[in-house]
């Protein structure tokens, strides 16, 4: 009964590290969180503005669900990919990998104190567009976004997982690369525009981003691009491949990324790389 | 005597990547459970990669290493909940309060948080850290006050044996004794085993029951102190030192680079 509960326990209080210490340092850089959720809710308000100015609703919904749905995964991509970067810098990396916690428990430590910080970024987001636009949400399907929400989040987990051991490689290059393959899924996946306005030659780069579903199905449950009449939020049914492709994405890219994590580490571990340098 | 750790001879060896240079080569010794073994050496004479071997964050590209019975990497998941291992660098989140830091290694380790947190604080309190200075922020402390906080935080877990790797290096002598005497009291009451590596032959000679010297990655010759002085035929533990590895302990291929 004691090594049950100790088998319960154990794994709990070592994912409740990361969570603990990723709250610890949030709030001794509190200044900084605040400055990029200013930024953030600033941003959000100007895109959605454009909209506005050219007084089409669907415009403005469209960009707004841009805006929200990137202010999320970003957030909790960028999270968990630097995850290993910031550990890097402040020179811990050998002491989290040293200790005795499974890298699942880990990497979904970290991983879930970058979901319940994004999810918080995003209602200050929401709150704060409120102020600037009138937004009817009463028509919405938002159970069915919030259900877009978390199944999109395992497939960005699964993206994150990969790309926080590029770090391992090399701290400078390995955070820079995080930020272009960040900029590539901004580009592909339809955030703020019709795919079909992008090259020809780089359309089916969006078939390969989870974000490209999720944005797709938001719209389709905000009722976007449904008709002419007033926007009403299709059932949940009507985004059912979305769910489905998000869902394998998701099956698919978590298991990889943690995969390619242990494979790097155990390469890092041969050649010397987790030392710390700079 | 129970032997906890062990390294055989021609096959613990780790070679850097792009120079192809060997780190460590040809190194074997035993430790026996409750004892203080001490590796000397300069700087790039391999102490650290050997610590780090140990520690399960380096795989040797050869060789065997056994730690109380367990062979790594195989069974690095078992070692990892019976080592501490304090670096020469306190390695902590510096803006996090001392607590902050100590917190986060308890849970770490699966620790109950308040438990962990006593026993941390206890130990700093005889290491002489003020009560009062526990929620300060790390990087507002001293290096000593920090290796000190490094040294908690590796014996909050109660560990059977300590990795130490320079642990009193660039302390001030009052926290470098500090240090010392808590290791001292800390084998004597709990039985620790101690693998302490050092470029401080007084720290070596007063600490260690035996002393292996290390050089090149290679090591040259360990026993006691008095059996090292009379293999060499000299006065002093440096004496000796110089004698049978050829260099001095300020040597070293590139300081730092371990």
């Amino acid at each position: 009964m004691i090594a049950e509960r100790r088998q319960i326990i154990t794994p709990a209080r070592q994912m409740m590290a990361f969570v603990f210490r990723d709250f610890s340092l949030t709030k001794r850089y509190f200044g900084w969180v605040v400055v990029f959720t200013f930024y953030a809710m600033v941003n959000s308000a100007t895109i959605a503005l454009i909209g506005v100015a050219a007084k089409d609703e669907q415009l403005t919904l469209t960009l707004i669900v841009g805006v929200l749905l990137w202010s999320f995964l970003s957030v909790l991509f960028n999270e968990i990919a630097s995850s290993v970067a910031y550990e890097r810098w402040e020179g811990t990396l050998e002491y989290t990998f040293m200790a005795p916690v499974s890298r699942l428990i880990h990497l979904f430590g970290v991983s879930l104190f970058a979901a319940i910080y994004s999810i918080i970024r995003l209602a200050i987001v929401i709150s704060a567009l409120a102020v600037f636009i009138k937004l009817d949400l009463s028509r919405a399907n938002l159970f069915g976004i919030l259900v877009v929400l978390l199944v999109s989040s395992f497939a960005f987990i699964g993206l994150g997982l990969m790309a926080a051991v590029l770090p391992v490689f090399s701290p400078e290059r390995g955070a820079e690369a995080t930020n272009i393959f960040q900029g590539c899924l901004l580009l592909v996946s339809g955030v703020y525009y019709p795919l079909d306005v992008l090259p020809s030659w780089l359309q089916p780069f969006a078939k390969l981003s989870p974000a490209t579903y999720s944005l797709s199905a938001c719209r389709k449950l905000m009722g976007i691009g449904l008709g002419q009449g007033p926007l009403v939020g299709a059932p949940i049914s009507a985004v059912a491949s979305e769910l489905l492709t998000l869902t394998l994405m998701g099956v698919v890219m978590v298991p990889v990324g943690l995969w390619v994590f242990g494979h790097v580490e155990r390469w890092a571990k041969k050649t010397g790389k987790l030392k710390r340098t700079g | 005597m129970k032997k906890v750790f062990r390294k055989r001879k021609r096959q613990g060896a780790f070679k850097y990547g792009v120079n192809e240079q060997w780190a460590v080569k040809d190194v074997s010794f035993e430790v026996a459970q409750g004892e203080t073994y001490g590796l000397l050496g300069p700087n790039g004479s391999g102490k650290s990669t050997l610590i780090r071997i140990l520690s399960t964050l380096l795989i040797p590209d050869h060789g065997e290493v056994r730690l109380m019975g367990h062979k790594l990497p195989d069974e690095e998941r078992t070692v990892r909940w019976k080592i501490g291992r304090v670096s020469v660098d306190a390695a902590f989140y510096k803006r996090l309060s001392a607590r902050e830091n100590l917190l986060y290694s308890a849970y770490l380790y699966g620790l109950e948080p308040k438990r962990a947190e006593k026993r941390a604080f206890d130990i700093l309190e005889r290491l002489g850290i003020e009560s009062r200075r526990f929620s300060d922020p790390l990087e507002e402390m001293s290096r000593g006050m920090q290796q000190k906080v490094s040294i908690a935080r590796a014996l909050m877990i109660n560990p059977p044996m300590l990795l130490l790797d320079e642990p009193t290096t660039g302390l001030d002598p009052k926290s470098r004794r500090d240090v010392q005497r808590f290791l001292e009291e800390l084998r004597a009451e709990e039985g620790t085993t101690i693998l302490l590596t050092t470029h401080d032959m007084n720290e070596a000679e007063h600490l260690c029951a035996r002393i292996g010297f290390l050089a090149h990655g290679r090591l040259i010759a360990e026993g006691t102190a008095e059996e090292l002085r009379q293999q060499a035929q000299s006065v002093t533990l440096e004496d000796a030192f110089i004698k049978m590895t050829g260099e001095s302990l300020t040597d070293g291929a590139e300081g730092g680079k371990e």
